[in-house]
């Protein structure tokens, strides 16, 4: 019935052009009210779109779509497999909660003449971050990641605060070295290949395993991306970024931008290198499991020191991203379905902490583990979305964190590395550590008699908020839909049938 | 293959990773945000200029098709790789992007700050 329609063919190229398209259309609005509905109607058009492409690819088929009919490897290709169709629905997901949820935040936060150009700064990201995850094309990688950076680095600027400012100077500086370290990799690549298709580049490469540009090409990417993907020791630009950035955008970039670096170091890894030499020749495992591990525990006890929660939270991403870095590390399948299960998972915990805490900041003005004593009985929806969130972040059961974990543990305990067991739970009772610092001070501590009081979140930040919520719960529980694309898409990348 | 023909032979490449840890250490070592910009800036154009090596080729000829007679057709006509100039040209864009974005930023750091040295700009902040 579907297929009738004449778009549905080009929905591929539809899912980046769309947003692409409308980030300018965006800014011709002028007033800023228009804009916020037209770009949060475009979030949902995405949304929709990428509902469709995960239907059409969950049997396991593979989309092809050539730009312009031009035939691979000449052309420019779009493929849709069940692993991008899954991060697409992340990001487009996210997106179609936070644009919603931005009007009150960004009325607070930004200056009016400034909201326009925000609105459209958020369509052009979304249409960077969905591009990257849907091409085929290894140089296409590059131009649409720095088409999201270039506007995350214009959305952090326009926090409040004017720490804002620098905090995007140094994301700026150090994404362009990761941006510029791909584009050397890809260089190198295309040097020995002469193609830049990812398909095309996969088969010529088993030919030239051994070769040392090849290796270099390695190393230059996995720092590359390892930059953008906020991998611990290169995590320096996260935290300062994630928490001078307006509400509204630490919320969006924290629940999408280091998941779709992270599939992008899969496709890299798996799809164009290959496991063969990734694993078994270059041993890269060795690599990403001390870092994983450090990061795990050491970012999460940094994060039980911070005063400011949105901080506290930046921190506590880095170390979530050191579980996602373990999962691969692993080398198994079920490592790599808890890694792709902890994208999804971590995207609807972080976004939903962080949707929180920009309610907070609307009321409250800040957002520091002091200035939210006493709020559990003024802000009552908004304090118990956070605990919700903050619950799924430890891994409690019946919310998505769990599922993700006990699939990590599973897979290392299938390796039977129960040293790796023992630093999860380790850092899972470190995050009970750091939750607890706001839950205390929310639900024990009076507030403040000289504090102003507070009223509730408005209802339009709310339902938002909640349905991310809801849907940590929903997952939590109903896990067929997640674990099952997961295990899927991981069984294939590891070459396996699928 | 000696040691000179390493060097000469590859003399675009041995450019390449000069320019390219000459920027690579402005950008880390220097305080002054506009310097670490430049620093950035040389640091791209080492990798603009190893796309463009890639793709030339020796006695080779602007990529436009020839028409050959018989005899000529023994000795082909040879031609540059014009993709790896195309795809660096996409590169230059982003870059000039990038540095404009930097540039306004430093702008707007100077009117918060009043300074654009790092270790000023840090030690205003640990006051604050």
């Amino acid at each position: 019935m579907m297929e009738t329609f004449a778009f549905y063919p080009h929905l591929p190229v539809l899912q980046v052009v769309v947003p692409m398209l409308a980030a300018p259309l965006c800014y011709l609005l002028i007033k800023p009210r228009l804009a916020w509905l037209f770009a949060t109607l475009v979030s949902w058009l995405t949304f929709a779109m990428a509902v469709l492409l995960l239907l059409q690819v969950s049997d396991g088929t593979l989309l092809q779509y050539n730009i312009g009919n031009w035939e691979p490897p000449w052309g420019i290709a779009y493929n849709v497999d069940r692993l991008n169709a899954f991060v697409l629905l992340i990001v487009s997901g996210i997106a179609a909660v936070v644009f919603p949820y931005a009007w009150h935040s960004v009325q607070k936060e930004i200056p009016a003449k400034q909201q326009t150009l925000f609105f459209t700064a958020m369509l052009l990201c979304l249409a960077g971050l969905l591009g990257m995850t849907i091409t085929g094309d290894a140089f296409n990688v590059f131009v649409l990641l720095e088409i999201s950076s270039l506007s995350s680095y214009t959305l952090i600027s326009l926090g409040k605060d004017r720490r804002a400012l620098t905090a995007a100077f140094q994301y700026l500086i150090m994404g362009t070295i990761g941006a510029t370290f791909i584009l050397i990799g890809i260089g190198l690549l295309y040097m020995l290949t002469g193609t830049l298709n990812m398909a095309d580049l996969a088969a010529r490469l088993v030919d030239v395993q051994s070769s040392r540009t090849m290796q270099a090409a390695l190393a230059f990417i996995v720092v590359g991306i390892g930059l953008k993907m906020a991998m611990f020791p290169l995590h320096l630009w996260l935290p300062n970024a994630y928490a001078y950035a307006p509400s509204v955008a630490s919320a969006f970039l924290a629940a999408t931008a280091t998941k779709v670096a992270v599939y992008v170091l899969l496709r890299f890894l798996l799809t164009i290198f290959g496991v063969a030499f990734v694993f078994e020749a270059m041993q890269v495992q060795y690599l990403f499991l001390p870092l994983a591990v450090t990061a795990m525990v050491f970012a999460s006890v940094v994060a039980i020191f911070q005063q400011d929660v949105k901080r506290m939270l930046a921190y506590s991403s880095v170390a979530q991203l050191g579980y996602i870095l373990l999962g691969i590390a692993l080398v198994n399948v079920t490592g790599l379905t808890a890694t792709l299960l902890h994208l999804f998972n971590h995207a609807l915990m972080k976004g939903a902490l962080f949707m929180a805490l920009g309610a907070i900041c609307l009321r409250v003005g800040v957002a520091t583990v002091d200035s939210m004593a006493g709020l559990g009985k003024q802000m009552p929806w908004t304090m118990a979305a956070f605990v919700a969130g903050g619950l799924s972040l430890i891994g409690v059961p019946l919310t998505v964190g769990f599922i993700s974990k006990w699939y990590l543990i599973l897979a290392t305990l299938e390796r039977g590395w129960w040293p790796l067991t023992v630093a999860i739970l380790v850092a899972s009772l470190l995050a009970v550590i750091y939750i607890w610092r706001v839950v205390e001070a929310a639900y024990f501590k009076e507030r403040p008699a000289d504090a102003k009081p507070v009223k509730e979140a408005p209802l339009g930040m709310l339902i938002p908020t909640w349905l991310l919520v809801l849907a940590n719960v929903y997952f939590g529980v109903q896990t067929d839909l997640t674990v099952g694309i997961a295990q899927a898409a991981a069984t294939s990348l590891l070459g396996g049938a699928p | 293959m000696n040691l000179f023909d390493q060097f000469l032979g590859h003399y675009n490449y041995w450019v390449v990773i000069f320019l390219m840890m000459t920027g690579f250490y402005a950008v880390i070592a220097s305080d002054n945000l506009i310097k670490k910009i430049v620093g950035l800036n040389i640091f791209q154009t080492a990798v603009f200029i190893l796309y463009i090596s890639m793709g030339k080729i020796i006695g080779g000829t602007a990529p436009i098709v020839v028409t050959q007679t018989a005899e000529q057709a023994a000795n082909p006509v040879v031609y540059s790789n014009p993709l790896p100039h195309v795809l660096i040209l996409t590169a230059i864009v982003v870059g000039i992007a990038t540095t404009a974005l930097g540039l306004a930023l430093v702008i707007r750091i100077k009117e918060a700050y009043g300074t654009i040295e790092e270790d000023e700009i840090l030690a205003k902040d640990a006051d604050a």
